[in-house]
């Protein structure tokens, strides 16, 4: 690539991180997807998709296959622009955000790091606002619908969206104090010092060695409170059980996009599965040490060289990705379905106060115990 | 680079403006209205305000419009009548009066420019640190009182639109 200027060599390796990046997360929906479908068939005692391919693994395809080949039915009342724009919003908003999520460790090619599309020294707060457009989507799709249900629908979930948003917000704002930086990179690598015990979910005593000889030092972020706030915020932002009040079927028929069919339909669908996947990824690079091993550099020396550490480390991160992606499936296959003003009481009266006190707590042992 | 981000984004924020005047139901103005905020963060982001572009995005496009699209959806409110006691003063002379204003601005500030100072457009993007600790590090010493009392306003501003809400607390 020498013949390339540096400015190609980045314009180029941007574009092929992108289209990867695309066809992982996209693959990633339709699969989790399957997951859910498996893993609750299992948690009721029945099977699950089983027919089409071994275990039922091509049934992602032939799902996307039908709803792409099916008739787009468009009722005649509803706001035609705003109908068609709002699956694009949604869509469009849960698939942005993973360009600045880190999924490895740093790798530099020619300067460009690898596993990251976009690494912004804002990156949290852009997840953040992209998730807050992200809100239009469903507003305007239930709004243009003209249908009572989905405007029930979309109105209870921005509602819902606005109310936890805050929630979720203030559960960071220990994370970021932490480690003294909104960049994504800054917050992983802020807890990748001792292994597990470093991250900001967990704390207790490590052992590190210094000049003087070993010594003992209080390690990790003790922000197991604000990482409850942020599971219950992010399963109320992604619209899921037992938050799951804006597509309420007994209720609803099936919320905001009660009037949508084929792709438009199917662009509501992946936005909710990708906005699951988003926010695993933020919850594991804020909470659990992003692509950092459990065991700190215990094992460095099985996988060493360049390849072998970015291979651990993506490892690292799926794994722990998956495990969110399957905590959120085995709470919907458990918990039943929250009231109305049971959730906003939740939300307003009991996380918001208890992000607040999380935070002064943490802004008092960070200004003691540096 | 930063002409062309604040030739684009310009003039998506000014053609966002006119959507806005010009639009007959109230969903469409208040959308075109998030399109002329995310086009001004943009053009924060491109004189080196990340955090300030953050921020806008956040709160004003991310939520106190989110609110406003909330209560028109909610009032159900219709495109608007244009025809009913419409002032037709402001009908002949509003964009003659807004023109003559613009140019009036445009003097004054083109030919006192030798005493304002200019700032060079998108010169701060090249310095790579975040500016986010300068913020809030202002805001913390030199700028304390003034941050404070707009936070106790704004409390006011909510107390007072929950009592004149709820007549019966």
């Amino acid at each position: 690539m020498s013949h390339l200027n540096n400015f190609e060599i980045f314009f180029l390796l941007t574009i092929v991180k992108i289209a990867i990046v695309l066809v992982i997360t996209l693959m990633s929906v339709a699969y989790t997807v399957l997951l859910e479908r498996k893993v609750l068939g299992r948690l009721q005692n029945r099977w699950g998709p089983s027919r089409v391919g071994p275990f039922g693994l091509l049934q992602p395809l032939v799902d996307g296959l039908k709803l792409f080949l099916k008739e787009d039915m468009m009722p005649l009342a509803v706001e035609r622009p705003l109908f068609i724009l709002a699956p694009i919003i949604a869509l469009g908003c849960a698939l942005i955000s993973i360009a600045v999520v880190p999924f490895g460790a740093v790798t530099l090619v020619h300067g460009v790091d690898l596993f990251q599309i976009a690494n912004l020294n804002i990156g949290l707060l852009v997840i953040l606002g992209v998730t807050s457009i992200g809100v239009y989507g469903i507003a305007l799709s239930g709004w243009s619908s003209n249908s009572k249900y989905s405007l029930f629908g979309s109105l209870r979930s921005t509602a819902q969206m606005i109310s936890y948003e805050l929630a979720l917000g203030l559960s960071l704002v220990g994370v970021v104090m932490r480690a003294q930086s909104l960049s994504l990179r800054d917050i992983v690598a802020s807890q990748s010092a001792h292994g597990a015990l470093s991250w900001n979910i967990l704390g207790g005593p490590a052992r590190e060695h210094t000049a003087n000889g070993t010594v003992w030092v209080i390690a990790g972020g003790f922000q197991f409170i604000a990482f409850f706030i942020y599971l219950m915020a992010a399963y109320a932002e992604t619209n899921r059980s037992p938050f799951d009040l804006s597509e309420a079927e007994s209720e609803l028929v099936a919320g905001y996009h009660t009037e949508y069919s084929s792709m438009k339909f199917a662009m509501f669908f992946m936005a909710e599965y990708a906005n699951m996947i988003t926010v695993s990824c933020v919850a594991t690079l804020l909470f659990l040490g992003g692509a950092s091993s459990p065991f700190g550099h215990l094992f460095d020396h099985v996988a060493s060289g360049i390849v072998g550490t970015a291979l651990f480390s993506i490892f690292w991160f799926v794994a722990k990705v998956f495990s969110f992606l399957l905590l959120y499936i085995w709470v919907r296959g458990t918990l039943p379905r929250f009231r109305y003003d049971q959730l906003m009481g939740f939300g307003w009266k009991f996380l918001l106060p208890v992000a607040m006190v999380n935070i002064l707590a943490t802004a008092l042992a960070l200004t003691y115990h540096g | 680079m930063e002409i062309a981000l604040f030739l684009i984004f310009g003039l998506l924020a000014v053609a966002g403006a006119l959507n806005l005047l010009f639009q007959r139901h109230p969903i469409n103005s208040a959308l075109s209205l998030v399109v002329v905020m995310m086009s001004l963060a943009v053009l924060y982001w491109s004189l080196g305000a990340e955090f300030l572009a953050a921020a806008q995005v956040i709160v004003y496009a991310g939520a106190i419009m989110v609110l406003f699209v909330f209560v028109v959806m909610l009032l159900n409110a219709g495109e608007e009548d244009r025809a009913t006691n419409a002032s037709k003063i402001a009908y002949i002379a509003g964009i003659p009066g807004a023109a003559a204003i613009f140019c009036l601005l445009s003097f004054v500030f083109l030919s006192e420019r030798s005493h304002l100072g200019t700032t060079p457009l998108g010169g701060y993007l090249t310095s790579a640190v975040s500016n986010i600790s300068e913020i809030s590090h202002t805001l913390f010493t030199s700028l304390l009182l003034p941050f404070e009392v707009t936070s106790i306003l704004i409390l006011v501003a909510i107390l007072g639109a929950v009592v004149l809400a709820r007549k019966e607390l």
